[in-house]
């Protein structure tokens, strides 16, 4: 029989034998199999799952780099520009590659045209992975609904590791920072964060909203605590 | 390093009938020093730690993984871990030159060696991870040191790992095998073995050795280190853990950096 040393959310660090025995089984990168023990890889938060009469643990993990997997949408900063591709920056350890054919719906004549008409150095993208695998560069697309050249808005660089707080679970908290602030809020996986907000006021209390729970991400009843915050804050400034 | 003459380094008192060793500074053959460890105290790393053995004082940064620069050095396979131990010119009595000498360039590359054996690279092909260690204070074992908040600064950026890897000195002082030697005693001592293990792996990923001890010491040394790293190791784990639980304290906690 197996048994699991640790508790639903417990902090686990890299070393920390998590569970023993072989009935117990384990989902995501951040854990191994030792023998019989399961040791955790990383300083994560613990769950504890059932699925179908069997017990799966997972760490959610606090600290870590963006890895880009297809369909993630994420936020890019154009940096560089080749004769058909552009180098994005993603807030990760891979360069995303958007090549013209992923921009442009006509044929790209690089002789009497150039990309710098499209987009240009210092622009923001939203955009979607195509296909990103170990050993190329994660390939870029705009072509999709409300993906392209961000316009308008501000943007907030988190941890990416803080992404699925933000969003909480089943949206929980980007309703609520949206409903509260009257602000849109679009979280990319790679940790970047797209406001657009009715008033200078209510995007530095976003900030401020969002800057808490990037700090106490691994905290329980946040959401709460958050709308408290939001709340006191726009009374404070009478907005 | 002048060498006067030799220091009395160990005494013998009567307790209980028995003869006790008592080192220089007070402790047991078997003890270490004050520790203290911290995490997260640099900002701007994306992960760090310091780590304190008595008047050793060590800091580690850790950055990545993040894109390999120059290109040319990226593994497709797996990440490149680089690692540099260095000693900061005031850390030592006499000013250190700040260049990097042979013994840093040597202990960097054992300090990498020991930290890939832990170190899961295969995760993030292409990249680096870049491991500064820096010297504050020098009081002996600061290699062991550096491996130990190295392995915590690696686990603070969130990098997957086997294991952490914590590190003592033990020594031969006046022919009584010690534990976590500092600066006096390493300047007398018989024998210096810096030694560092993953405990969990039950794996040794640093040995060496300076000067001469014979098969039975060597067993005794090694048994000695082995319950000085279970000590650090446990105070590692606390370390992490304590980052995030000071939050859990009392909602509204947790004012910005």
């Amino acid at each position: 029989m197996g048994r699991i040393m640790v508790r639903h959310r417990d902090i686990v660090v890299p070393g920390d034998i998590v569970a023993e025995g072989r009935d117990v089984e384990y989902k995501g990168p951040f854990l191994e199999r030792y023998g019989a023990k399961i040791v955790a890889l990383i300083t994560g938060l613990v769950t504890i799952e059932e699925k179908d009469g069997k017990q799966v643990v997972s760490i959610i993990p606090l600290e870590g780099a963006y890895i880009p997997r297809p369909g993630d949408i994420v936020i890019g900063l154009i940096e560089d520009i080749g004769i058909t591709h552009w180098d994005v920056d993603i807030a990760s350890p891979y360069r995303g590659i958007l090549t013209v054919q992923e921009v442009l719906d006509k044929p790209f004549n690089p002789a009497v045209d150039s990309l710098k008409r499209y987009l240009d150095v210092g622009d923001y993208i939203l955009a979607k992975v195509l296909s990103f695998d170990r050993s190329r560069d994660p390939l870029l697309t705009v072509k999709g609904e409300g993906l392209g050249r961000i316009s308008e808005g501000s943007i907030i660089e988190v941890k990416p590791s803080r992404v699925p707080r933000i969003i909480g679970r089943k949206g929980s908290m980007i309703n609520m920072l949206m409903s509260e602030t009257g602000c849109k809020v679009l979280v990319a996986q790679n940790g970047r964060v797209l406001v657009n907000c009715p008033s200078r006021d209510l995007e530095e209390i976003l900030v401020l909203s969002i800057r808490k729970i990037e700090l106490e991400a691994h905290t329980t009843g946040l959401t709460e605590r958050v709308k408290e915050f939001i709340r006191e804050e726009r009374r404070r400034r009478g907005v | 390093m002048t060498k006067g003459d030799k220091p009395r380094l160990i005494t013998w008192e009567v307790k209980d009938g028995e003869r006790i060793a008592v080192r220089h500074d007070g402790r047991l053959p078997d003890q270490l020093r004050p520790i203290r460890m911290e995490v997260g105290v640099l900002a701007n790393a994306d992960g760090s730690a310091l780590v304190e053995y008595g008047d050793t004082r060590v800091i580690a940064a850790v950055y990545g993984p993040r894109e390999a620069i120059p290109r040319h050095i990226a593994l497709p396979d797996r990440a490149v871990l680089r690692c540099r131990y260095h000693m900061a010119p005031f850390s030592t009595e006499e000013r250190k030159s700040p260049a990097p000498t042979r013994r840093e360039v040597e202990l960097s590359k054992v300090i990498r060696e020991a930290l890939e054996a832990v170190v899961i690279t295969e995760l993030f092909p292409r990249t680096t991870i870049d491991v500064y260690m820096e010297v504050l204070q020098s009081d002996g074992g600061t290699r062991t040191a550096a491996i130990t908040a190295a392995s915590l600064a690696l686990a603070d950026a969130g990098i997957a790992m086997r294991d952490l890897v914590a590190g003592v000195a033990v020594g031969k002082v006046d022919g009584v095998v010690v534990l976590d030697i500092d600066e006096l005693e390493d300047n007398y001592a018989e024998a210096d073995m810096p030694i560092a293990i993953a405990p969990s792996l039950k794996r040794i990923v640093l040995l060496q050795l300076n000067g001469v001890l014979t098969r039975e010491e060597v067993d005794k040394a090694l048994r000695l280190a082995w319950k000085g790293v279970e000590e650090i190791y446990r105070l590692q784990k606390q370390a992490l853990r304590s980052k995030y639980i000071v939050y859990e304290a009392g909602p509204g906690g947790g004012a910005g950096r």
